[in-house]
């Protein structure tokens, strides 16, 4: 499982965008968390991918509790959940080549001589061609980019993946593509899924079930 | 039907890069923008359509060369040095709705000061009191509630930062407005309010609309008409509501764009779009076509608004 447990989180701890959430996503299971932008559902998905401390509430990663954040986050922690985010470009290292961009979650941990065989094989699963892998990011579209922050995210293979707005940029058939190799990696592996967005259609096509951030910070609010 | 307010002739646009190489960013567009209507023109990023946009307006990188023509009344876009562009054609012929409307709103001054500003530089209004009424006048014909005028962009949601935005490109009255992208990374519900107020000033206004845009659902809403270019070409305009209804779109890549909405099939087109560096000599959607024959490694001619050698039922629409 992984559980959002009273999470109250921001960037100001007077004013914190996520009050006392919570939300649980089970193994294998894929929620969909839809809500207007800039209400917090961000924050809330950067709580969930290590990637933000929250102020208050305790986040379970298959029952153990997560104590650390960012980079002192423990590996194995780490490693279970990949993310992918709405603007690649904010998030792909300008310098790196496609290849390096997909291989650089395992040079972190080490494993280089596993680098080129798992590249290889994650590739086609997300329709990047050989040729593209060469290329830095100035040289590709946003699709092209995203697919290969997609990668990225795959390369450990996690158990839990958070895709905040990750299509929000693109057009109808990158959607659908990326939509699909998701769906690809999570029956292959049974990965679990917490898939962020504002676009209902697309999230109630594409998930189990989709919670609204609205219903989600009321109920607690309410009591 | 009356006489178009844009009329894009043969329009190309080449990028020279540094390599030697040649990009064809866009080839041979033709159409035509009437008083009164809206033309949405979509396809993927990286197909050309804001390529297009910047030609329209003058704003292309140096390494660009345009070639064919776009009139405006009697201004041809393409051939107006800077000076003229700037003085009769932004604002004054073009209004632009653009894509990010917060980096387009100067931070550091209230919306009004902006409105003020530009109704100076726009309109013939002198005096005080004048200005601030053109000012509040333009503020509501983009519904922008006049109790936030002396609000900084930063206090703005993404809604009314649009609204704003949108009444600043309504201030010169010009006869053609081009919105890009206008509502990338807008939530559903804004995007409806986004859409039906540019329809509004098309239908009240009777002005000129061309939209640029990845987003169908935002099209369907707002359109007459439908481009669709992919690899830089326009390879079909059409009807908006046969594109979207029945028959459909006739050409295989608008079908495949269409059906890969979340709300239809959801079904991706196979591979990706070319390099526009790199294009093949005959069609270039052949690669992830499911109609391709031999013949379409020649080059469709343009017929009846469609470029492709083998399109969709056609015979419905004969009969
Ligand atoms: S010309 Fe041929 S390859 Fe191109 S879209 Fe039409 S049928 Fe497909």
């Amino acid at each position: 499982m992984l559980e959002l447990q009273a999470i109250t989180a921001g960037y100001d701890r007077k004013a914190p965008v996520v009050r006392d959430v919570t939300l649980s996503v089970a193994p294998g299971e894929s929620v969909g968390l839809l809500g207007p932008s800039g209400c917090g559902k961000s924050t809330l998905a950067r709580v969930a991918a290590l990637l933000h401390r929250p102020d208050a509430g305790t986040l379970l990663l298959d029952g153990d509790p997560v104590r650390r954040w960012r980079h002192r986050a423990p590996c194995a922690q780490r490693t279970a959940i990949g993310v992918v985010f709405q603007q690649p470009r904010l998030s792909a290292d300008p310098r790196l080549r496609l290849t390096d961009l997909i291989a650089e979650p395992l040079r972190a941990t080490g494993r280089r001589d596993e680098v080129r065989e798992r590249v290889a094989e994650l590739a086609p699963s997300v329709g990047l061609t050989p040729d593209l892998l060469d290329r830095r990011p100035h040289e590709v579209s946003d699709g092209q980019l995203q697919r290969a922050c997609l990668a990225r995210a795959l390369l450990l293979r996690p158990r839990w993946l958070i895709c905040d707005e990750m299509t929000a940029m693109l057009d109808a058939s990158t959607t659908a593509a990326l939509v699909a190799a998701v769906e690809e990696y999570r029956s292959a592996t049974g990965a679990g899924l917490l898939a962020v967005g504002h676009d209902q259609v697309l999230l109630g096509r594409w998930c189990d079930r989709t919670v609204s951030w609205e219903k989600l910070t009321s109920t607690e609010a309410g009591e | 039907m009356t006489a178009p307010v844009l009329s894009v002739r043969g329009l190309s646009v080449r990028f020279l890069m540094p390599s030697g190489r040649r990009i064809a960013a866009v080839t041979d567009a033709h159409f035509d923008v009437a008083a009164g209507e809206c033309l949405a023109l979509v396809g993927e990023s990286g197909c050309g359509k804001s390529v297009l946009a910047s030609a329209l307006l003058g704003l292309l990188p140096a390494n660009a060369q345009a070639a064919g023509g776009a009139y405006l009344g009697d201004v041809d876009l393409l051939a107006a040095d800077e000076r003229t562009l700037a003085r009769t054609v932004r604002g004054r012929l073009i209004g632009l709705i653009p894509q990010s409307p917060a980096a387009h709103l100067t931070p550091v001054r209230t919306v009004r000061s902006q409105l003020e500003e530009t109704v100076v530089a726009l309109t013939g209004t002198r005096g005080r009191a004048a200005v601030r009424q053109a000012a509040e006048a333009a503020a509501e014909r983009a519904a922008f509630p006049a109790g936030h005028l002396d609000h900084h962009p930063h206090e703005l949601s993404g809604g009314l930062a649009q609204r704003a935005a949108t009444a600043l490109a309504l201030i010169g009255n010009a006869p053609l407005l081009l919105a890009d992208e206008p509502t990338t990374g807008l939530d559903r519900d804004l995007v409806h309010h986004t859409v039906d107020e540019l329809r509004r000033q098309v239908d009240v206004g009777r002005r000129a609309l061309l939209v640029i845009t990845h987003d169908l659902a935002a099209a369907e809403r707002i359109a007459d008409r439908m481009a669709v270019m992919y690899a830089g070409r326009i390879v079909e305009i059409s009807d908006a509501t046969a594109f979207f209804g029945l028959p459909g779109p006739r050409h295989p890549y608008s079908r495949g764009l269409l059906g890969a909405l979340p709300e239809r099939d959801f079904i991706p087109i196979p591979g990706m779009p070319p390099e526009l560096g790199d294009l093949p000599d005959g069609c270039a959607f052949a690669p992830r076509c499911e109609r391709a024959t031999p013949t379409c490694t020649t080059l469709p001619a343009a017929a009846a608004g469609l470029v492709c050698h083998h399109p969709h039922v056609t015979e419905d629409l004969r009969a």
